[in-house]
């Protein structure tokens, strides 16, 4: 097995500093990346960011240089920057370390891109759920306004720059970021049709530019280092360390910071530290709950966009959800699609009508009233939803019962012959650490 | 007797309004002052929003039911949220759930006759390495099992005496 390089870059937790304390930020380097940038220059600024090849963290992998080179330079309009911290895909809890432990690091972020794009405003939307979090970053913001790094002269550089935390309220489809517009605006998270793209016409109906919680607290780590350095960490057209999270039967569950690329078995045998009781794997979801599952066969991949998506799943979010034999994979599915079900946002009908009816079906399988019938109906209704909605939350409960279906099918037609769940087996036990 | 919003809740309303370019925006964070203020967010209480930030009534009440956080009806002083997804699934959640139900005599979804404790199920909290995770108001307790669970109720039920809750 091949030894994975871990870093610490963005996961600092080992460094048995409090980084949250604006004095211990500062001594580590912290705020120097901004009057950097203010030497490079916001063109080179945002050609720096393209050059490092950074996909976005929070789950699309959309390369975030040429997103903020999307936002139009010349407008009457004030701009907005708006960070993702609305946190929920399943299996997904990096942006969570951020915002509790080193939340300086992203408004630094926040900063540089705001300066190099001419924006005043940004607001950091977190989820509700979060309130530790929030009271976290809106300490670590009141702590910039007194030090001058944030107000009417930001860090001297003549320029005003504002941060508010903006919270969720408890809604899945707020991740999504029209949605999540929605939603700073006060209205239902109902996402909104594209064109035009946030670029254009986003937050208040102005150019606004939304990345993720990890997106931005990587800006730092590129200006300051430069991007050939973060994009050697990397692949090509894939830049940079990135953090994965590994949870389910693994017997370490947790974070781990990689270079992108890594190899997603190495991670769960050699960082996660292997199957909980030895136990032979049965099945991989690699980054957050709609991605689709992975057979044990098929995880010897790099984590890459490309790779994973060329194995047939996505790298989401890089929370890897592990899943040891003896488990039901009804039952696992079962949590999955209530889930959507419970945060499809009402809007299409295919997703509103079609997310519940998946998760009766599967109930009705794991419960012992499946028909034979039902496995196709299945992949059928998961057919029809995918692609024919506003937003990906469609897809994203079409994925997961398509790949269950096709892969496990043994699973699910156990259920239909036995008339119920065949699996007695114990989950694998774990110690409190 | 008409709900009013206290000095200090109007001046953090003030605050809020400052941040946002319209007064819309500032209704999820006018909700939560509401929802800490009267406890859970009545229709009088969505009026008194609705007024204060000066938007129709139809639209306070949209945007509130849409967000599973604000709460309709009344919920226990401790509102015990247990995560049920799949990673904390995966590690004994069921088991969880199950012990906290036994323990406080009710079922998800209920309220102990005192109104001390509300139990629920709820989706990810977004902890899934320290699965499986309980929330309790504002606070996280990580890597829960059937004893540690047991022991957070005795430690809740003892806070909830002390405030005479009488539990």
């Amino acid at each position: 097995m091949a030894a994975v390089t871990t870093y610490d870059h963005l996961l600092r937790d080992k460094h048995g500093k409090d980084y949250r304390d604006l004095a211990v930020y500062r001594a580590a380097g912290g705020y120097r990346a901004v009057l950097k940038a203010k030497e490079l220059g916001p063109e080179a600024v945002v050609g720096e960011m393209k050059k490092a090849s950074v996909r976005g963290r929070g789950g699309a992998g959309f390369p975030a240089g040429i997103k903020w080179g999307f936002v139009p330079k010349d407008t009457d309009k004030p701009k907005y920057l708006v960070v993702n911290g609305d946190e929920g895909e399943p299996g997904t809890f990096k942006d969570n370390y951020f915002l509790s432990h080193d939340p300086h690091r992203l408004l630094e972020g926040c900063i540089i891109c705001s300066h190099a794009l001419g924006i005043e405003t940004c607001y950091i939307y977190i989820r509700g759920e979060f309130f530790q979090q929030i009271a976290t970053v809106e300490r670590a913001i009141a702590d910039c306004y007194k030090a001058g790094i944030l107000g009417a002269n930001s860090m001297g550089t003549g320029k005003r720059m504002d941060i508010h935390v903006h919270s969720g309220a408890g809604a899945y489809i707020c991740g999504e970021e029209t949605a999540l517009l929605e939603s700073l605006e006060g209205k239902p998270g109902q996402p909104r049709l594209k064109p035009p793209f946030p670029a254009v016409v986003g937050a208040f109906g102005c150019p606004t530019v939304i990345n993720n919680v990890e997106t931005l607290s990587t800006v730092p780590l590129i200006i300051e280092h430069g991007a050939d350095w973060f994009l050697g960490l990397g692949v090509e057209r894939d830049g940079g360390s990135r953090i994965v999270g590994v949870s389910g039967h693994v017997k370490r569950p947790g974070l781990f910071e990689v270079g992108v690329g890594a190899n997603m078995k190495d991670i769960i045998y050699e960082l996660a530290g292997g199957i909980l009781e030895d136990r032979a794997l049965k099945a991989v979801i690699p980054g957050g709950s709609s991605c689709p599952i992975m057979t044990p066969d098929e995880i010897d991949v790099p984590m890459t966009v490309d790779a994973v998506r060329d194995a047939g799943s996505m790298l989401g979010t890089c929370g890897i959800i592990v899943i040891a034999e003896g488990t039901c994979l009804v039952r696992c599915l079962q949590r999955i699609s209530h889930f959507y079900a419970h945060e499809s946002c009402g809007q299409c009908t295919p997703c509103r009508e079609g997310t519940g009816w998946l998760a009766r079906i599967v109930d009705d399988i794991e419960a012992g009233r499946g028909r034979q019938e039902d496995l196709d109906m299945l992949l059928n209704i998961a057919d029809q939803i995918g692609g024919n909605t506003i937003c990906a939350l469609g897809d994203a409960a079409a994925l997961p019962v398509l790949s269950f279906v096709k892969k496990f099918r043994a699973d699910f037609q156990a259920h239909v012959d036995h008339k119920g769940c065949p699996h007695d087996q114990p989950l694998p036990g774990w110690t409190r650490p | 007797m008409a709900l009013a919003f206290s000095p200090e809740a109007n001046d953090q309303i003030d605050a809020i309004l400052k941040r946002y370019p319209t007064r819309l925006a500032a209704l999820i964070p006018v909700l939560f002052v509401a929802q800490r203020t009267f406890g859970y967010l009545s229709s009088e209480a969505m009026e008194l929003v609705a007024a204060r930030l000066d938007l129709p009534p139809a639209q306070v009440i949209s945007t509130a039911t849409f967000y599973t956080m604000f709460n309709k009806k009344p919920v226990g002083r401790y509102h015990v949220q247990v995560c049920k997804n799949i990673s904390c699934y995966l590690r004994g959640a069921d088991e969880v759930t199950s012990c906290l139900s036994e323990k406080l005599g009710v079922r998800p979804g209920g309220t102990t006759p005192d109104g001390a404790f509300t139990l629920e199920e709820v989706e990810c909290l977004a902890a899934c390495g320290r699965a499986p995770v309980v929330q309790v108001n504002e606070q996280y307790h990580e890597w829960q099992t059937r004893e540690s669970a047991a022991a957070l109720v005795a430690e809740l039920r003892e806070k909830a005496g002390a405030k005479g809750g009488g539990v």
